[in-house]
């Protein structure tokens, strides 16, 4: 239809992606930016009490949610994975529904939002406990490997800051030991919370832990999402193929403040925040599809549109559910009916 | 409260531990203030907002994500001769330093036989109320106060928090200093200006009355009170008292009230199994049972996890003055 | 007594460590291997319910104490530094005091034995926790710091498996961002309890994580207490001077069970031990000062008679102190008197 107005293709290197996986890639990063930037305005609205943002993630997120192969694969994410999380399968209303906190949301309104959880998507329950989810891919990647299941990996991701937890040291060396079928994808936004990479650890690279576990660390552009795809792609393959661990770090930038409780204009300079905008993966990576031939401007117009116009169906279908009951309190503490007192 | 100072002014709960934090670290410079999020942001309550600057980034230390080391090196700090205030963001991110807390900082002194000690403050804001979901709303002070070795604070009014910040900071030994999130900027009282402490383990009673008494702490201190101020217009006479520390308790002012009104409710919004109004009734029970002229009753949180982010299922986990005010109404008529 | 004339047959690689040093070493190394023995023996006797062994690490300890500053640096050990104890200069009349339990002892006998402290020799209280103490030495570090007090530092030890450990992990990286006056010394024995190394890391050379905390890390034999001596003396002159953290492993073994309550048959080879034996810190530091002329034969044998008598006394003399009493039990719970209820 628009192909009359496609530039010639350049060539680049697109470790094996196709036409239309580099756009499902793009959109999923246009819906990830969309449904965040929603939170955000639900949130200023006074219809929900909370939102947090990934803004900067897009790219890290839509590439490794590329190298996830859906029905075999698990993904222990954390709070920020809005993009992983719809780039393996979540729905956008279900994301509207945990912003909501409505019943039929995958943990009934229990959890904060985006933390999802579905298990048909082989995506974990996660608490907001900075790196408690690493052993529990860990766990998860040991049973992998016990059942003999060729061919399956676990990805976990993580901020920067989560790498100063003990918990996360004792997971990156368990899977080490029992060359595990495991992922761990390092997020390097550069702040948690207000707290820069410089106050989180005596040198700036993440992945060159790597060596004292005993696994490769590999060090990828967190902006560009198929130098991400490529490395998360063959990180999960090696773990599919029982060469154990690894350690990815893409490095990226968070945009905008922690959450809509935070205001990162107490520790940061607008100055910083305005010079790393000229990276923004979601234009960039927009103007590259068409530079190279993938995408026309037409296309990518009616994408937005379309993603838009997703959101809010999502938005207003969610918005009409109902919450949970007072009952649903004390259902799932224990498997069947429960009392203290017995 | 023992107060001298002559002036005061109304603050909220975060100003007054912002202004207590603020004289200790003036007064001392022993002591140093660590947590994540404290420096340049100034604590995700903005408690110790432009510390950093007025002190500098050595004694407002910005830590990694790494709970357990914030109080492990706080117990270090101690015991070399600072007089560390750790502070943890949220107390639902307390328990990879249970070790620290229980282990290590509660038995220093105990097992150096008094050679070495621990005074270190750790705070840390709980509670729910305000939309926390599983993990930025839990009360952790029943998993702690069990522990031998430690002191717990829970203050409810502004000035209870000042006076008792103090204390803990002044305390030789390990203190737990718990601030409640939802009066944090909810509820505002007079601060005598100045230093002054209340002793860790003194309730106060902050409504006398003759046919009941409630204990509590934390936020639930102040729904207690809009119940009990509500019963006086029928005719009813509820008298309240804040418990303020845990660790220790104040066993003569729970039985002197109790032989005066007969009558016991304990309410808190932690657990009711295992909680602190367990070893009160146990207390009671052991001094004063043949004195009452009803059965010890309890109104505490449900036997969940925690309160879930659905605005129904935090109202369900929560008790309310409403609430209150029935449990109260039957008692008095029992 | 009639001095036989030493025998120069070897030059000694010293760094600088004077006769008196040397010799000062391998009496810590001797009396260390005697009280070791006396604690099993006096168990064996039924006379103590515990004992815990550390021979294999005489070297190492010896070694490491001699870079120790008395009345300056601090020691945060581990429950199997019994010759770094008295190589900073508790003597054996204490650890005897330990081993009994008695009232005297510094702890009044509520440790378990091997887990000394003493404020006046600068050596910090500690738990059987695995690493648990490596933050606290992490605090005193800072505590130094920020108090200027250049020209001391930090020494904090602990076994291999303890570096598996959270704790571990989140005070190396601490210690680092504040570079400050410490020295993370691994005593790499190979087992923790029934885990032999590979089971517990995936890389065995520990300092190898150094470089992903960007601090230095140095492997070093540590069964030669000169070497061990220069590593750590370079480190804690480092520290001292304002120069930051270290992370520095010397590689031992060790000979015995975990404690009295372990028998090491049950998971690892006589014969792995017995070619371990070969070399054996003490007989061969004892040849090492023979061949270079430092000590005679019989100066060391001499030696070893004084550390003999010296241990002997030191049982007798604390085994005759009294328990603490029965109401010791209340003491120390907190500064002055205490009850729940108030």
């Amino acid at each position: 239809m628009a192909a009359k107005t496609k530039t010639a293709k350049a060539a680049f290197e697109r470790h094996g992606l196709t036409d239309e996986q580099l756009i499902a890639i793009w959109r999923t990063m246009l819906v990830h930016r969309r449904l965040e930037a929603r939170g955000f305005e639900l949130n200023r609205q006074g219809k929900i009490p909370f939102a947090s943002a990934g803004e900067g993630h897009e790219a890290v997120q839509a590439g490794a949610a590329m190298a996830f192969e859906r029905g075999k694969d698990i993904l222990v994410p954390y709070y920020r994975d809005l993009g992983l999380d719809l780039g393996i399968g979540l729905t956008p209303y279900e994301v509207l529904l945990s912003l909501f906190g409505r019943a039929a949301d995958h943990s009934g309104g229990r959890q904060f939002p985006h933390h999802y959880a579905s298990k048909q998507l082989g995506l974990y329950t996660i608490s907001s406990i900075i790196a408690a989810q690493t052993s529990h891919a860990v766990g998860a990647a040991y049973a992998v490997k016990l059942r003999k299941e060729q061919g399956r990996a676990v990805l976990t991701t993580f901020g920067d800051g989560a790498t100063s937890e003990g918990e996360w040291h004792e997971a990156l060396n368990f899977a080490s030991v029992h060359k595990l079928p495991i992922v761990f994808l390092c997020e390097n936004n550069e702040w948690a919370i207000s707290t820069p990479l410089s106050g989180q650890m005596g040198q700036p690279n993440v992945y060159k832990r790597a060596e004292g576990y005993g696994m490769p660390g590999v060090l990828v552009d967190g902006f560009d999402p198929i130098a991400v795809y490529g490395a998360v792609k063959q990180a999960m393959d090696r773990a599919r193929r029982g060469g154990g661990p690894t350690l990815v770090e893409g490095k990226c930038y968070r945009f905008l403040s922690h959450t809509t409780d935070d205001d990162d204009r107490t520790y940061r300079s607008r100055d910083e925040v305005n010079a790393r905008r000229k990276d923004d993966p979601v234009p960039n990576f927009e103007r590259f599809l068409i530079e190279h031939g993938v995408l026309t401007a037409e296309a990518a117009e009616q994408m937005k549109s379309s993603v838009l116009a997703e959101a809010n169906e999502a938005t207003d279908r969610a918005e009409a559910m109902p919450y949970p009951q007072p009952s649903d309190l004390y259902s799932q503490v224990y498997a069947g009916p429960w009392e203290p007192w017995q | 409260m023992a107060v001298a100072a002559s002036t005061s002014k109304i603050l909220n709960n975060v100003e007054a531990v912002r202004e207590t934090l603020y004289e200790a670290m003036k007064s001392d410079d022993r002591t140093v203030i660590l947590g994540e999020d404290v420096g340049n942001r100034g604590n995700v309550f903005l408690i110790t907002k432009d510390f950093v600057k007025e002190f500098g980034e050595e004694r407002v230390i910005d830590t990694p994500i790494a709970e357990a080391s914030i109080v492990g090196i706080a117990v270090g700090m101690a015991m070399e001769g600072l007089r560390p205030i750790a502070e943890i963001q949220f107390a639902d991110f307390i328990y990879p330093a249970f070790n620290q807390i229980v282990g290590e900082a509660a038995k220093t002194r105990y097992r150096s036989n008094g050679e070495y000690t621990c005074p270190l403050v750790i705070r840390t804001p709980y509670g729910g109320g305000v939309r926390g979901a599983l993990s930025h709303s839990v009360s952790i002070e029943a998993l702690f106060y069990h522990v031998p070795g430690l002191k717990i604070v829970a203050p409810a009014f502004p000035a209870d928090v000042k006076g008792l910040l103090n204390a803990a900071i002044d305390d030789p030994d390990p203190v737990l200093f718990l601030e409640h999130k939802k009066t944090y900027r909810l509820i505002k009282g007079e601060v005598p200006d100045g230093h002054y402490t209340i002793p860790i383990g003194k309730a106060d009673v902050k409504k006398q009355g003759n046919q009941l008494t409630v204990v509590s702490y934390g936020l639930y201190v102040h729904w207690a009170l809009e119940a009990a101020n509500a019963l006086e217009q029928e005719g009813l006479s509820v008298e309240v008292i804040d418990l303020r520390s845990i660790r220790p308790m104040d066993r003569g002012a729970i039985l002197e009230s109790v032989r005066k009104t007969r009558k016991l409710l304990i309410v808190h919004e932690d657990n009711k199994f295992g909680g602190i109004g367990a070893e009160i009734s146990a207390m009671v029970a052991e001094e004063a049972l043949f004195e009452l002229d009803a059965p010890i009753r309890r109104l505490c949180a449900p036997d969940v996890p925690a309160m879930g982010y659905a605005l129904p299922l935090e109202e369900e986990y929560m008790s309310s003055p409403a609430e209150m005010a029935d449990a109260m109404r039957e008692m008095v008529r029992f | 007594m009639a001095k036989t004339e030493p025998q120069v047959r070897k030059t000694l690689e010293r760094h600088g460590l004077s006769d008196e040093q040397l010799k000062a070493i391998f009496r810590t190394m001797l009396l260390q291997r005697q009280l070791d023995n006396r604690g099993f023996q006096l168990n064996r006797q039924g006379k103590v319910p515990f004992a815990l062994g550390s021979e294999g690490h005489e070297a190492l300890q010896a070694g490491a104490a001699m870079a120790f500053n008395r009345g300056k640096d601090i020691l945060a050990p581990y429950y199997r530094d019994l010759g770094l104890a008295i190589g900073i200069g508790l003597t054996p009349y204490e650890i005897m005091l330990s081993i009994f339990a008695r009232a005297e002892d510094h702890n009044g006998g509520r440790q378990f034995p091997n887990h000394y402290s003493s404020k006046q020799a600068g050596l910090m209280s500690f738990s059987s926790i695995l690493a648990a103490h490596i933050p606290h030495a992490v605090g005193a570090a800072y505590a130094m710091k920020y108090r200027n007090e250049a020209g001391r530092a930090v020494l904090v030890t602990c076994g291999d498996g303890t570096t598996s450990e959270g704790e571990w992990h989140e005070s190396m990286n601490f210690a680092a961002v504040h570079k400050l006056p410490l020295v993370m010394l691994v005593e790499n024995n190979q087992w923790a309890i029934s885990t032999p190394l590979n089971r517990q890391m995936a890389e065995p050379n520990i300092y190898k994580r150094a470089a992903g905390y960007g601090m230095p890390g140095e492997q070093f034999d540590g069964f030669d207490p000169v070497k061990t001596y220069d590593a750590v003396h370079r480190a804690m002159e480092r520290a001292r001077t304002g120069g930051g953290p270290s992370i520095i492993e010397g590689v031992c073994y060790r000979f015995l069970a975990h404690s009295t309550d372990d028998n090491d048959m049950t998971y690892r080879s006589k014969d792995e031990v017995t070619e371990n034996r070969k070399h054996d810190p003490v007989p061969r530091f004892e040849s090492v000062l023979l061949e270079s002329g430092v000590m005679t034969a019989d100066e060391i044998d001499a030696m070893k008679k004084s550390v003999l008598r010296e241990t002997n006394e030191a049982t007798d003399k604390a085994e005759a102190m009294p328990y603490p009493e029965a109401s010791d039990l209340y003491k120390h719970l907190y500064e002055g008197a205490w009850e729940p209820w108030q």
